[in-house]
């Protein structure tokens, strides 16, 4: 009989985390045991932005997607067109229920013609399977089989090539290649979570550690520092990602009508490709497209210091004429000097350029202070450095 | 085939197919009909089943034929018997006559609560043809036109009188099984409701929906005719003046596959080569048309998986006996065999009958719906001979272990003992016998899972979602496809019903 794991899993860097760890602060992704800062959140995140920060991406949910119809099943599941992905491509997208709204995000890697790799937040097997009638595609799980890593910041390029990787120059940004490090064979893709330079490396389990550790001898004099998701999630913020929970919530898993957002309340209107004949969702988005959507999702650079968590988002300072959305997500950007923020606002407010209000809340020894902080709707994601896109990277 | 450009195409040639091909031709529509049996007629048809003999191989009475769909046709459908009584058959002799609303055989106190009762279901299931005739409103769509259909819908509801309307939201999801029971002592007389109310579903008369299902079988009155020459003389009627319309009917003709070009139907492929149209209307049940003709890449996965997910298992097997002579039946003269026989002793024979079939099983003891055609009509026997046609109940499409050869005779003989118990010596008398398990049907007339009316009458498969969210409007999620077999609203039976919402459907939607 085969053994059922009942508590929460271990990831394939799982020794290399706890030997790092000194604060022993974990929570569970995905039914993993994941690190929520090994030593210091703040250090781990300039390490981000100023050398190499490791993270363990393992317990996202990957699928393989293989067979004939492979490119035809992501074509009609997800809103933009994937035939124009080639093979050592990755692309970003969104896929939707019937009524237009995302059930989730997540990146597609064209591995070899014919052969994808599709990993998103969320648990998916269901809905692909239903999605697969009609195709012949074959849909795996593979999350446990592949142990995958980000190498992120500045220095990224210059530690892995030190590590011996090979092939790295040329890779663009959402490129992958097919390469290794001494005999390891090591698929690496140029994305990431953070908005900065930085790859990701998908291997065996069996290899996991050892790769890890070349990384590591290979990194030391550059300030290589493994991270938890505390650093990384203010790096997304800055970065302007949406993350599936906060941005938006997964529309299979609502149950109130309007709780959901279609593509284009998530400003993803770009990631919808109408020349497509059928995929899922496009009758209902094509009529959202002629009639209106109802909500906006806004990018806000807000005025003081204090993070307008859980804001409610006002069209004036004065909050008579009541709120207009909510703040999803905040943070004090360190990299930018900045206080940043997600929010949702009903259109036809917030559009880039225009000034809203937040009422942030703090507490004062206890008592809970207010105030109403102006915010101006920017466009475009906080954190955008040129050397993200530099190729080949420059040196360190 | 053809290089002529059609303003529409449609798919199979039954009675469904050929009222919309009619109605469209009357339109003024070039129309042509593609049926890939050798004649037309799908479920509704005469065919020969053994030397000489000949009978109605799917549907064998009319019960719901709608009145203005023949006349919005004019077409002329010959009848041998316009009303047909009911006998409730008993082993014992003494039988329960049912004719409209009179019930004989059965205590005063019965025949009086029979009455009533009928009276009572015609109300409602007066109620339900007024909805029969019209494509049903669309939820939730925000236009004024729908918005309209459903407050006449509620506004029909309203003039029920304010208790009749009470009863019929109450009755909606009942079952027909303790309405019986508060109503009726006679075993007989609620045996034959009961029956009445589940034959053609997945439901013993214990399970919910059962009453719509009786009232559904009500619509238009209750009359049960026979046509003469069968039910084939029916859609040959139909077909004929289809074609004095203007519509052109090939048979022999199969269509291979709907063509999909850049989001819209551009026409059919037939084995003769394609043929164009920007409107394909397609007669076979909604599984078929998504998942044989056109695929389901061609719609979202939402709209995939509510058609995976239609309740499409037939569970009624058509028997047809060729006889030397007329069974006898104690208590019954032999004209008496003109009329529409039930064998289903009381309400818990059918409920028996049907609780194996939950698990895969076929009843032990089926309940039976019997005519013999040849009393009336005597082009389907040869002289002195006689045909029997029985629906026969519970018989699964997806049988534990399949229909396989020891299967079929296991059920032949279940069949016959059950039949014996009324008609002894029946066997005796048969010269062939034809059984045609849902399995049969499916292959025979190309309806998936051999289900009558295309997709199970269920609630969850009524009106607005009839046959799912997203088509109950005989307009497919696929720009140029329509429905318009009995899978759409309002269901199966030779009503004609929905080939006329379809062709009403189509050309609204052409003026608008």
């Amino acid at each position: 009989m085969t053994e059922v794991h009942q508590g929460r899993l271990q990831t394939p860097f799982y020794s290399r985390f706890r030997a790092v760890d000194t604060l022993n602060e974990w929570h569970t992704w995905n039914g993993y045991t994941v690190c929520n800062a090994p030593y210091c959140a703040d250090l781990e995140y300039f390490a981000i932005r100023n050398a190499t920060a490791v993270f363990d991406l393992s317990p996202m949910n990957k699928y393989r997607i293989t067979g004939p119809d492979a490119g035809a099943f992501l074509n009609r599941l997800v809103t933009r067109d994937v035939s124009k992905l080639r093979p050592g491509r990755v692309g970003y997208s969104v896929w939707c229920d019937g009524n237009g709204k995302v059930i989730d995000d997540g990146t597609i890697f064209h591995l070899h013609e014919g052969d994808y790799r599709l990993c998103a937040a969320g648990r998916h097997a269901a809905w692909f399977t239903d999605s697969a009638i009609g195709f012949d595609v074959e849909i795996d799980d593979e999350t446990p089989d592949v142990a995958a890593l980000a190498v992120q910041g500045p220095t990224s390029f210059s530690v892995l090539e030190r590590a011996g990787f090979e092939n790295l120059e040329g890779l663009k940004p959402f490129g992958l290649v097919h390469t290794h490090v001494g005999s390891i064979s090591v698929m690496v893709s140029r994305t990431g979570f953070t908005g900065d330079l930085g790859y990701e490396l998908w291997m065996s389990p069996a290899d996991a550690g050892r790769v890890w550790d070349r990384i590591f001898d290979a990194g030391e004099l550059t300030g290589i520092r493994a991270i938890g998701t505390d650093a990384l999630e203010l790096s997304r913020i800055e970065a302007g990602f949406l993350a599936p929970g906060l941005e938006f919530l997964p529309a299979d898993e609502t149950v109130r009508s309007g709780r959901s957002r279609s593509p284009f309340e998530l400003g993803l209107d770009w990631l919808v490709d109408f020349t497509k004949p059928v995929f899922n969702g496009r009758q209902a988005l094509a009529e959202e497209q002629r009639h209106g959507s109802t909500w906006r999702l806004v990018r806000l650079d807000i005025d003081g210091n204090k993070p307008a968590h859980n804001a409610y988002i006002f069209p004036r300072e004065s909050r008579n004429r009541g709120d207009i959305g909510f703040v999803t997500s905040a943070a004090w950007s360190p990299v930018c000097k900045k206080n940043i923020a997600f929010g949702t606002v009903r259109q036809p407010h917030g559009k880039p350029g225009d000034t809203v209000w937040v009422e942030i809340y703090y507490q004062r020894e206890m008592h809970w202070q207010r105030k109403m902080a102006r915010a101006t709707v920017v466009d475009g994601p906080f954190w955008a450095p040129e050397r993200r896109r530099l190729t080949p990277p420059a040196p360190y | 085939m053809s290089s002529e450009r059609f303003d529409a195409i449609i798919v199979g040639a039954g009675h469904n197919g050929l009222v919309c091909a009619a109605l469209l031709a009357k339109a003024g529509k070039s129309v042509l009909v593609l049926e890939s049996n050798d004649n037309v007629g799908g479920a509704a048809i005469t065919r020969s089943f053994a030397d000489g003999f000949s009978v109605s191989a799917g549907a064998h009475l009319l019960h719901q034929l709608q009145p203005r769909v023949v006349q919005a046709l004019g077409v002329r459908v010959p009848l041998v018997n316009e009303r047909l009584p009911t006998i409730s058959l008993s082993g014992t002799g003494e039988h329960v006559i049912i004719d409209e609303q009179t019930a004989t055989g059965v205590s005063d106190r019965d025949a009086e609560a029979f009455a009533e009762f009928m009276t009572w279901s015609g109300t409602f299931a007066g109620f339900l043809n007024k909805q029969f005739l019209k494509p049903p409103p669309r939820l939730g769509s925000g236009r004024h036109r729908d918005t309209l259909k459903l407050a006449k819908l509620g506004l029909d509801l309203r003039l029920l009188g304010r208790d009749a309307m009470r009863d019929f939201l109450q009755l909606i999801g009942q079952n027909i099984y303790d309405e019986l029971e508060a109503r009726f002592d006679s075993p007989l007389l609620k045996g034959a409701i009961a029956l009445d109310a589940v034959t053609g579903t997945h439901t013993g008369p214990r399970s919910p929906g059962s009453m719509v299902t009786w009232l559904y079988r009500l619509c238009t009155g209750g009359h049960v005719a026979q046509p003469a020459g069968g039910m084939g003389a029916v859609t040959q009627a139909l077909a004929a003046r289809a074609e004095a319309l203007g519509a052109t009917i090939e048979t022999g003709a199969p269509v291979r596959r709907i063509v999909v070009e850049n989001g819209r139907v551009t026409g059919v492929d037939t084995d003769d080569g394609h043929i164009a149209s920007w409107t394909v209307i397609s007669s076979a049940d909604p599984k078929t048309t998504v998942f044989g003709l056109v695929g389901a890449r061609h719609f979202e996965s939402t709209f995939v998986r509510r058609i995976q997910h239609l309740r499409s298992k037939g569970n009624v097997a058509k028997l047809h006996v060729a006889l030397d002579a007329l069974p006898e039946i104690s208590g019954l003269r032999p004209e008496d065999l003109r009329g529409r026989l039930l064998l289903a002793v009381s309400p818990d024979a059918v409920e028996r009958a049907f609780n194996p079939a939950k698990y895969g099983r076929c009843s032990e003891q089926p309940v039976f719906e019997i005519v013999f055609p040849s009393v009336s009509d005597a082009r389907c026997a040869p002289d002195g001979k006689h045909v029997m046609s029985a629906l026969v109940q519970y018989a699964p499409y997806d049988l534990k272990g399949g229909w396989t050869d020891i299967a079929r005779a296991d059920f032949l003989d279940a069949s016959f003992k059950a039949l014996e118990a009324v008609m002894p010596g029946l066997k005796d008398r048969a010269i062939a016998a034809e059984l045609l398990t849902p399995v049969d049907i499916e292959a025979e007339f190309g309806m998936h899972g051999g289900h009558w009316h295309h997709g199970e009458l269920g609630l969850e498969q009524f009106m607005f979602v009839r046959p799912v969210a997203g088509a109950a409007q005989y307009r497919m999620p696929l720009d140029g496809l329509y429905l318009c077999g009995a899978g759409t609203h309002p269901g199966g039976g030779v009503s004609g019903a929905p080939g006329f919402n379809a062709a009403k459907a189509i050309l609204d939607r052409e003026h608008s």
